[in-house]
């Protein structure tokens, strides 16, 4: 049963030094109040998996938090590089980080192999693609019906996931509306889970359609309420992508001591309630 | 006669391969102009999927990601990731996949993953993404990108995604049955791959467009086309559509 708990206490309890551990959401719904939280916790040696590791990515590993990033597409979303991942991976800056590397399509299968506790993931994928050369990971298998061969990856296991949804209830059912992406995958792949919500809601039962996205509480380690916890992602119903704050990332990231100013003033000294306004602006913007 | 960048015929160039049949995998950037536009011109039945999961979408300004709120808010209907690349895209429903790229070679294979050594870049780019499969499991392939000596190069730095290997029955013998990349779009002319050889040839130059231009701007011995098209400038009403959405998209990003 999920147990509800303040954030700091709920990190400390779903993300450890050395842990694998998925962020989750794809463009949509990305738990940058948790993983700030995170950063200010200081964990190290994390092995951080995301189909689409972008701006928080991008914070946690400037911080140097990450011993090991396994993605499929990293960079800021239409506007160009992750320049601290640039960083880490061209430089080894601020330390080396070793990458592992896949398709979106073959992701999203392992994701899904974890979920239904398979040991590896098969996909009509990689054909001519020379990331099967350079990442070990990416075997092959022969069907034993048609002798087709295959692409297989090892499922996604992670020691953690983290995501964030629009409603929990009192007993800690999870509602994920919109760009869905693979975090009620990432949820189920993992040992320990912890999800952030918009907003807390006596029963989700009967509360939404028969075939809503819901993870039920007794599948989730620990939930916690934080308003506008995915600023500047967007939390869909309830506010919109921050595109602006996307853009200006670009100049904050591509300076070594302009991101260390930023993150010192913007996460190291703030809390999980910095996000509520984020949230409180958005639906003042819908009432006016 | 009215005027247009080169970036505006590419696009323009680019919508108009698109048909109402078609169900096409966009890219975000210089595809997804190009497939909104077809679908607010002549194509407005035209079924647009993102790899987000957004099925059928119809967004009035052109996503900065590919997960903005405006994809799912104007879909038919939104699956989830893992559901997006199985039942749709491995799936065989996907008529044409548009793509962009970093770097381009004569056979129409793509690099968007480094510039140097995989082990040791000087540039790291953002990755395959959807790419390696959207190369092998769409019907076929359209490429959009402007041609630079960069970007269209003899030897690519890797092979993000297959286009016709090193020629033809390349895709055949690693099992593809899909036809690839079947246009490549730029700033200055039309490509196709040749018939028998699988080679890009250009096939049709811009208005104003030169052969040597052409061959200025790409890193390979280029072949041409025994006869060349000019390709049709865009209409009036094609540059005022993408210029409208062009100007709803910078409003909505911020970047007025």
């Amino acid at each position: 049963m999920a147990r509800f708990l303040s954030l700091a206490d709920a990190c400390e309890e779903v993300v450890r030094d050395g842990d694998s551990v998925a962020f989750e959401g794809f463009t949509h719904l990305i738990p940058y109040a948790a993983g700030h939280e995170v950063i200010r916790q200081r964990r190290r040696d994390l092995g951080l998996i995301r189909m689409t590791p972008d701006i928080l990515y991008d914070q946690m590993i400037g911080c140097g938090m990450a011993a090991k990033l396994t993605f499929s597409w990293g960079g800021n979303p239409g506007v160009g590089s992750a320049h601290r991942i640039r960083e880490a991976v061209e430089q080894g800056w601020p330390r080396p980080i070793e990458i592992e590397e896949h398709s979106h399509a073959a992701m999203a299968a392992a994701y899904a192999a974890g979920a239904a506790n398979l040991p590896f993931a098969v996909l009509r994928g990689y054909r001519g693609a020379e990331l099967a050369r350079v990442n070990p990971a990416i075997k092959s298998v022969t069907c034993p019906y048609t002798g087709e061969v295959l692409a297989t990856v090892p499922s996604v296991r992670p020691d953690a996931a983290v995501i964030h949804a629009q409603k929990a209830d009192r007993e800690g059912n999870v509602l994920i509306e919109g760009i869905i992406g693979v975090q009620k995958e990432a949820v189920l792949a993992a040992k320990r889970s912890l999800v952030t919500v918009e907003e807390m809601v006596d029963d989700l039962r009967g509360a939404t359609h028969a075939n809503a996205c819901i993870i039920p509480g007794w599948a989730i380690t620990a939930v916690v309420e934080v308003p506008g916890g995915a600023f500047p992602s967007y939390a869909h119903g309830y506010y919109p992508r921050n595109n602006a704050f996307y853009i200006g990332w670009d100049a904050i990231s591509r300076d070594r001591a302009a991101f260390a100013a930023w993150m010192e003033e913007h996460v190291m000294r703030k809390g999980p309630e910095a996000f509520a306004p984020h949230a409180r602006a958005a639906t003042a913007n819908k009432a006016a | 006669m009215s005027h247009y960048t080169s970036t505006e015929i590419m696009t323009v160039t680019a919508a108009r391969l698109l048909s109402n049949a078609d169900v096409c995998f966009v890219g975000i950037g210089a595809p997804s102009a190009a497939c909104n536009l077809a679908r607010l011109t002549h194509a407005p039945g035209i079924t647009l999927i993102y790899e987000s999961g957004t099925i059928a979408t119809r967004p009035s300004v052109l996503p900065l990601s590919i997960g903005d709120g405006e994809l799912c808010e104007t879909a038919l209907a939104t699956v989830s990731v893992p559901e997006m690349f199985a039942y749709w895209l491995q799936g065989g429903r996907i008529t044409v996949g548009f793509l962009g790229a970093a770097q381009i070679d004569a056979y129409a294979n793509l690099n968007t993953t480094v510039v140097g050594p995989y082990d040791k870049p000087t540039t790291r780019l953002p990755g395959g993404g959807g790419a390696p499969e959207i190369a092998t499991n769409c019907g076929e392939v359209f490429i959009i990108l402007k041609q630079t000596k960069r970007g269209f190069v003899d030897k690519l730095d890797f092979v993000t995604s297959i286009g016709h290997g090193r020629g033809k029955g390349d895709r055949e013998r690693l099992g593809v049955t899909t036809k690839g990349p079947t246009q490549v779009i730029t700033d200055l002319a039309i490509l196709r791959p040749d018939p028998e050889t699988r080679e890009l040839t250009v096939v049709s130059l811009h208005p104003g467009v030169t052969r040597q231009s052409v061959v200025e701007n790409t890193g390979w011995a280029l072949k041409f086309a025994p006869t060349l098209d000019e390709t049709p400038a865009p209409t009036v009403e094609e540059l005022e559509v993408l210029r409208a959405l062009q100007a709803r998209t910078r409003a909505a990003h911020g970047q007025a």
